[in-house]
């Protein structure tokens, strides 16, 4: 614990706030440390909320705000954490964000927290709030774990919004509930099959191979 | 009885944890290496949701819903705990885990430490909170949410356990490299998730 607390002064005198190992923290999750298809944590609601775009996109947006801000509290409450309880300490943070995100979108966007029914209440057992907590903001200080939330909230995001756009496009012939094909005047008769689980875990599959094609990494 | 058959295999086969909702996908990919772990970590999901839903469900019914608290007394028999409903609920699923992990260690050493960090991660295995929120969403009666959360738990075990299965044969054939590991498992769940679909018109 002293060892600790000792070596917080000189890490901060050195830091600038957007200096290039925190740019890192944001955009690294975006392609080669992606919490989905590297870190493979935050599949289920990743599958589950992907049929249309809006609910994907909010759902994004609140595991963002979840993960940035539990980073930060418990972050801020690191070195006081025992850690044999630091599992329900955590627990218990992630639950206060969820509970307070999901009275928002209550209040606000009634129609979309009805069709996310249960996952908004599962971000809390979201691998990637958790598994970030103890990854990195058990050991960081408060900013960079900000930044550490973000960045996987919005890696998170853009692969869930890669996933709705083509599940929403094939399944229902629609891009944000806009009838692309109906407008053009080309007849789409709508793919059950994206609108079904199996249809998102063949997407992923592909989004994998596609990416993993690109960036060279390599499973053995 | 019957009611509690046809909760009992449409929970196992129908509305699949894994193959119908994507519940518990972390652990499930992660640890579908190897049938024998697969088959460890499948019965201690088992055993958590099994002891979960039941006692989610009392605390709901007789702490949490609006009006639950009258068996207090009178002055109690407005208040609404809901917005507890998280907390609770997880609060008790990490001390069922701890139970849990703590038997393991005592009785399977080796699949203690086959199962490694993932044993305590039930806790925040999807699977387990979404049985109690699914619990409470289709106002169960408690012998219908114990069959309920047996039978969910099962589910998962039947998943993973034949994920591992095809994942142990896969080791043989010649996947394109960057598909190589979650690419082509992702496809392969979408494939037995195609299957588990022929279980949708099946009704008792």
């Amino acid at each position: 614990m002293s060892a600790e607390t000792a070596t917080v002064p000189e890490v901060k005198k050195s830091e600038p706030l957007f200096s290039k190992k925190n740019k890192k923290l944001v955009s690294n999750p975006l392609d080669i440390d992606n919490p989905i298809t590297v870190q493979v944590l935050g599949i289920c609601s990743a599958l589950a909320v992907t049929t249309q775009m809006k609910p994907a996109f909010i759902m994004a947006l609140s595991l963002t705000v979840v993960t940035a801000s539990s980073n930060v509290v418990i972050s801020l409450m690191r070195n006081s954490i025992p850690p044999r309880i630091r599992i329900i300490v955590q627990l218990a943070v992630v639950s206060l964000w969820v509970t307070l995100v999901s009275m928002l979108l209550q209040a606000y966007v009634y129609d979309v927290a009805k069709q996310l029914s249960v996952f908004i209440g599962l971000i809390i057992t979201n691998c990637i709030v958790m598994g970030r907590l103890e990854a990195f903001a058990m050991g960081n200080k408060p900013w960079p774990s900000f930044l550490d939330g973000i960045g996987n909230g919005l890696g998170y995001g853009l692969i869930l919004m890669i996933i709705a756009f083509f599940r929403e496009l094939l399944g229902g012939g629609s891009i944000f509930g806009y009838k692309v094909f109906a407008e053009l005047g080309i007849p789409y008769q709508g793919n059950g099959l994206m609108l079904l689980p199996a249809g998102a875990c063949v997407i992923v599959g592909i989004i994998i191979w596609v990416q993993r094609s690109i960036n060279g990494y390599r499973e053995h | 009885m019957e009611n509690l058959i046809s909760i009992g295999v449409r929970s196992i086969f129908v509305d699949n944890m894994i193959f119908a909702y994507f519940l518990g996908m972390c652990s499930y990919l992660a640890v579908s290496k190897k049938v024998s772990t697969a088959f460890g970590l499948g019965v201690a999901v088992v055993f958590v949701l099994g002891i979960t839903v039941p006692i989610n469900w009392l605390i709901q019914n007789y702490i949490l819903n609006p009006g639950a608290l009258a068996w207090l007394g009178d002055d109690f028999s407005t208040v609404d705990l809901g917005f507890l409903q998280f907390i609770i609920f997880i609060a008790v699923i990490a001390a069922m885990v701890q139970l849990t992990e703590m038997v393991v260690e005592r009785f399977s050493p080796s699949l203690y430490g086959a199962l490694g960090i993932f044993l305590p991660l039930i806790a925040v295995n999807c699977a387990i909170l979404g049985g109690a929120l699914f619990m409470v969403g289709r106002s169960y009666t408690l012998t219908e949410a114990t069959v309920y959360g047996l039978g969910s738990g099962i589910g998962w075990l039947l998943a993973i356990v034949a994920l591992a299965g095809v994942r142990e044969k896969m080791r043989y054939s010649d996947v394109p490299a960057p598909l190589r590991g979650l690419g082509i498992t992702f496809i392969l769940v979408g494939l037995m998730s195609l299957g588990f679909l022929s279980f949708l018109g099946f009704s008792i």
